[in-house]
């Protein structure tokens, strides 16, 4: 039952992933990021987080993508569109990919750690008051650094996409 | 019940296509949709280690990557717009003006 899920969600992902590589249009690509998001946070769910779940949806697909959505109609990419794509073009980088994707698959078949079973959970596995306690006690001071990026990427953002008038 | 080994491969899978296309495209708006797969598929191998080993600190860790996303789009999306007011092109290629 767990298992026909996640083939599902993961083929399904890996699709949606790569039509983002694939598509030229970046429209296209935006949407099928949208896509694969959803069936991650899918996927969350099924690894019983469904904390970060609700999150993954909010922050990615309500505001990330909307914030891509945007530009992508601010800016003209009608010639985007039209050029061609040929991802035999880039021989070295392909190379790369290739010997990259090899070594992870060798690394995580080869060692026998990985191919157990899950756990049973006890008290059913993820616990959003434990987890919030760990994250306002023993990690206060990562949070409160991670809002003061997010407060300098918001001035910085406002900063940036500002006209300048002179 | 799932393997832990199905959901690293599919992290090395979403990693490997995103890669590719931060690698392979030339267009800037599809490099930086490749750079969000490729932090996904690391929030995926931190969620897997956190389910498997009963341990919080794998979602804390996928939190924090996810707010360092939304501060890293939110910038990079201000320099594209900035970027194409003054230059008007998404190529990564003709984009050499740090080049010195």
């Amino acid at each position: 039952m767990d298992q026909g899920f996640f083939l599902l969600f993961a083929t399904v992902s890996v699709i949606t992933a790569l039509t983002v590589v694939l598509a030229r249009n970046p429209v296209h690509s935006a949407l099928a990021l949208m896509a694969c998001f959803l069936q991650i946070s899918a996927i969350f769910i099924l690894l019983e987080a469904p904390f970060l779940a609700v999150i993954q949806i909010f922050v990615y697909v309500g505001a990330i993508m909307v914030l891509f959505l945007f530009v992508i109609m601010m800016i003209d990419v009608r010639e985007a569109v039209l050029q061609r794509f040929l991802p035999g073009g880039n021989l070295p980088a392909l190379v790369l990919l290739v010997l990259l994707g090899v070594e992870m698959s060798v690394l995580v078949f080869w060692s026998d750690r990985f191919s157990g079973s899950e756990p049973v959970p006890i008290g059913g596995g993820g616990d959003i008051r434990q987890l919030a306690t760990t994250l306002f006690a023993d990690y206060l001071l990562p949070f409160e650094a991670a809002s003061v990026i997010l407060l300098a990427a918001l001035v910085g953002a406002i900063v940036l996409a500002r006209k300048e008038r002179e | 019940m799932v393997p832990l080994s199905w959901y690293i491969l599919l992290g090395v899978v979403l990693f490997v296509i995103g890669a590719a296309g931060v690698l392979l495209r030339r267009n800037i708006l599809v490099v930086l949709m490749s750079l969000e797969l490729l932090l996904n598929s690391v929030n995926i191998n931190f969620i897997a280690f956190g389910r498997i080993h009963d341990d919080f600190r794998g979602q804390i860790f996928a939190i924090f990557v996810i707010a360092i996303t939304a501060a890293e789009v939110a910038v990079a999306l201000g320099i594209l717009v900035a970027l194409v007011r003054n230059k008007s092109t998404l190529k990564v290629d003709d984009v050499t003006m740090m080049k010195g």
